[in-house]
């Protein structure tokens, strides 16, 4: 056997054992036409008018492009997106993102989780920001519990959750400045965030995947002197957002690989279901913080950030004006803050405190149901959302009257806003394809889940 | 509660989060689906399916037959502020309901990863192919009926002889 032979089995082999089939992209013979359609961003001739595959690109033929792959593990897809482009040259014709990289399974574990563990899943799927998704899940069981929680859990939860919007848009602009080539934004970005892990770690316990936000209220109360830390963290973001302005948003080499590359419209965006900063990049005002208030949001005062032209730019400059926002809502937060519990004194949903335990029998019941088996929420349906960083956070959940949620799903904002990319990418560079992916933000633990 | 203009006559109820829980059949499905769209829902929030093979008696409206799969879609207005949900039965043995990729494009990855989370097919779906799993994955995971993965805990004999 020579070694031209090997090579050619071994070639074989390997694509047998790493191929995922049907899920790539395939040549386009063997493309259906609506999934071709798809494919180019021909999402709004999806209505009436047919496509004509032969129409499609018809100067150009099958040998004179490329199927090239990106990823999984490409620096610039932010964990282990994985993309098949057909290209051009260096231009994109079609794009098709292959995912399913980081699934671990996470619904499934939802279900094996009793209420009170299942904080600790779901804040895991999107890991930039946990509070948020913690948020999430907790408002729906008490929304099927049917219990108020006390107001000072609710302000905390929301300058908590703006806090992490803060911190999650921060990563955004230091894994985009990295994207980008500007690598000094990245260290800026992440040294900001460390603020905000800082006074997690303090509050929580834990920088990240805090199992802060629970049902019945949040774990902890603040930690005296709070509001001297948040303020710092306020004060000293604030500031830098502007120096932000000055390294990235007026530079000439940053605005070349932003400005005007891959828009979107209004329309294809709400047909594809995209939310979030890049539903706003196109005007449409749609932030479930003002237009479905949960939390104490109707009581604050701030601004839906717009674009206009729904490119790369609007989406950067969307991002950082939402974190001066955030750092709005969260300096009214600590002027609002109200004093009084932190948590919802129901003994069925909250722990009695470590005290009590040693003291009273009932509270050692209470604590040992509520460890071992966990509360029992009502048979129902409920279907909560909020805003996330990444756009709308909805969480289903069909509870059966049990300790353990029947079917718990959450619909990820990032695996959503995905199908917008090979609209995104065609006619685009593959320089501009790594801007996409950038810009697009998507986390693909939220997307695999 | 009242259904757009143009709705076939389905069977709804009230639910604690939405405006309207519409329970159509198999044949109303797609037809409400375009009078919601028609009446303003502009966005398919959400899709996704439900085993119920755990509660074949669950409770349901008059009328409605309960069958083990279940699909829900969560539709949004941006314009009135108003959420709908939209359940319908998929069937027992070879669960089955029509895409509803022509009116809502963005339902193209959830109802892939219905399919592949409980094999729920849709008929007429541009790419009804597995999106989180890998290909050759047998079975459906989310299914009632599809085991929880272990992972063999070692160090639990004694270390034997050294």
């Amino acid at each position: 056997m020579s070694e031209n032979t090997i090579r050619t089995i071994d070639r074989d082999v390997l694509a047998a054992e790493t191929s995922e089939g049907a899920q790539e992209l395939q040549t386009r013979p063997a493309t259906p036409t609506e999934e071709l359609g798809r494919e180019v961003g021909a999402v709004l001739r999806l209505d009436g008018i047919t496509l004509d595959p032969s129409n499609v690109d018809a100067e150009r033929f099958d040998d004179e492009t490329m199927i090239i792959n990106m990823g999984p593990s490409h620096p610039s897809t932010h964990g282990v997106l994985r993309l098949m482009l057909e290209l051009d040259g260096e231009f994109v014709l079609r794009t098709k993102p292959v995912i399913g990289y980081l699934h671990t399974g996470m619904e499934k574990t939802g279900e094996e989780l009793s209420y009170v563990q299942g904080t600790t899943n779901v804040t895991r799927m999107d890991y930039v920001s946990p509070v948020i998704n913690e948020l999430n899940y907790s408002l729906a069981v008490e929304k099927l519990l049917g219990i108020e929680v006390p107001e000072r859990a609710t302000w905390i939860r929301m300058m908590m959750s703006e806090l992490n919007r803060i911190a999650s848009h921060l990563v955004w602009m230091a894994t985009n400045g990295m994207d980008l080539g500007s690598t000094s934004m990245m260290i800026y970005g992440l040294r900001e965030r460390e603020l905000i892990l800082a006074f997690y770690e303090k509050t929580a316990g834990l920088r990240m995947n805090l199992n802060y936000v629970r049902p019945g209220g949040v774990a902890a109360d603040l930690p005296d002197g709070w509001q001297d830390d948040v303020l710092v963290i306020c004060d000293t973001i604030d500031a830098r957002t502007y120096e932000y302005d000055q390294l990235l948003t007026g530079q000439p080499i940053f605005r070349e690989r932003l400005v005007g590359v891959a828009p979107i419209t209004a329309e294809e965006a709400l047909a594809l279901g995209v939310t979030g900063p890049l539903l706003r990049s196109t005007g449409v005002a749609w932030d479930l913080r003002r237009s479905m208030p949960y939390l104490a949001y109707d009581e604050v005062d701030f601004d839906v950030i717009v674009g206009t032209y729904g490119d790369n730019f609007d989406r950067y400059a969307i991002r950082l004006q939402e974190i001066r926002e955030s750092i709005r809502i969260v300096r009214q937060c600590i002027e609002a803050m109200p004093a009084g519990d932190y948590r919802s004194q129901d003994p069925k949903v909250t722990p009695p405190p470590r005290a009590r335990i040693g003291e009273s029998m009932e509270a050692l019941i209470h604590h040992f149901k509520l460890f071992t088996e966990g509360f029992h929420v009502p048979a129902g349906e409920v279907y909560s959302a909020v805003e996330s960083p990444r756009g709308e956070l909805g969480c289903y959940i069909v509870a059966d009257g049990g300790p353990k949620p029947y079917r718990i799903h959450v619909r990820a904002p990032s695996f959503v806003n995905l199908q917008a990319i090979p609209l995104l990418m065609r006619g685009g560079s593959i320089s501009d394809a790594i801007t996409v992916i950038s810009t697009v933000d998507p986390v693909m633990g939220e997307v695999d889940r | 509660m009242s259904l757009p203009a143009g709705a076939p006559d389905v069977l709804t109820s009230e639910a604690l989060n939405a405006d309207v829980v519409c329970f159509p059949t198999k044949d109303q499905y797609v037809a409400l689906v375009a009078a919601f769209k028609n009446d303003g829902y502009e966005m398919c929030a959400d899709l996704c399916a439900v085993d119920y093979l755990e509660h074949p008696t669950r409770a349901l409206p008059d009328g409605v037959v309960g069958t083990r799969f279940e699909i829900v879609v969560n539709l949004l207005s941006l314009s009135k502020r108003s959420r709908v949900r939209i359940r319908v039965q998929a069937g027992t043995e070879q669960p089955e309901v029509p895409s509803l990729f022509s009116l809502y494009p963005g339902t193209e990855a959830m109802e892939r990863e219905a399919f592949d989370m409980f094999g729920v097919l849709f008929s007429a779906h541009p790419d009804l192919t597995r999106i989180l799993m890998p290909e050759d994955w047998e079975g459906h995971p989310l299914r009632k009926d599809f085991g929880v993965g272990r992972i063999p805990v070692q160090f639990k004999q004694g270390p034997g002889p050294r």
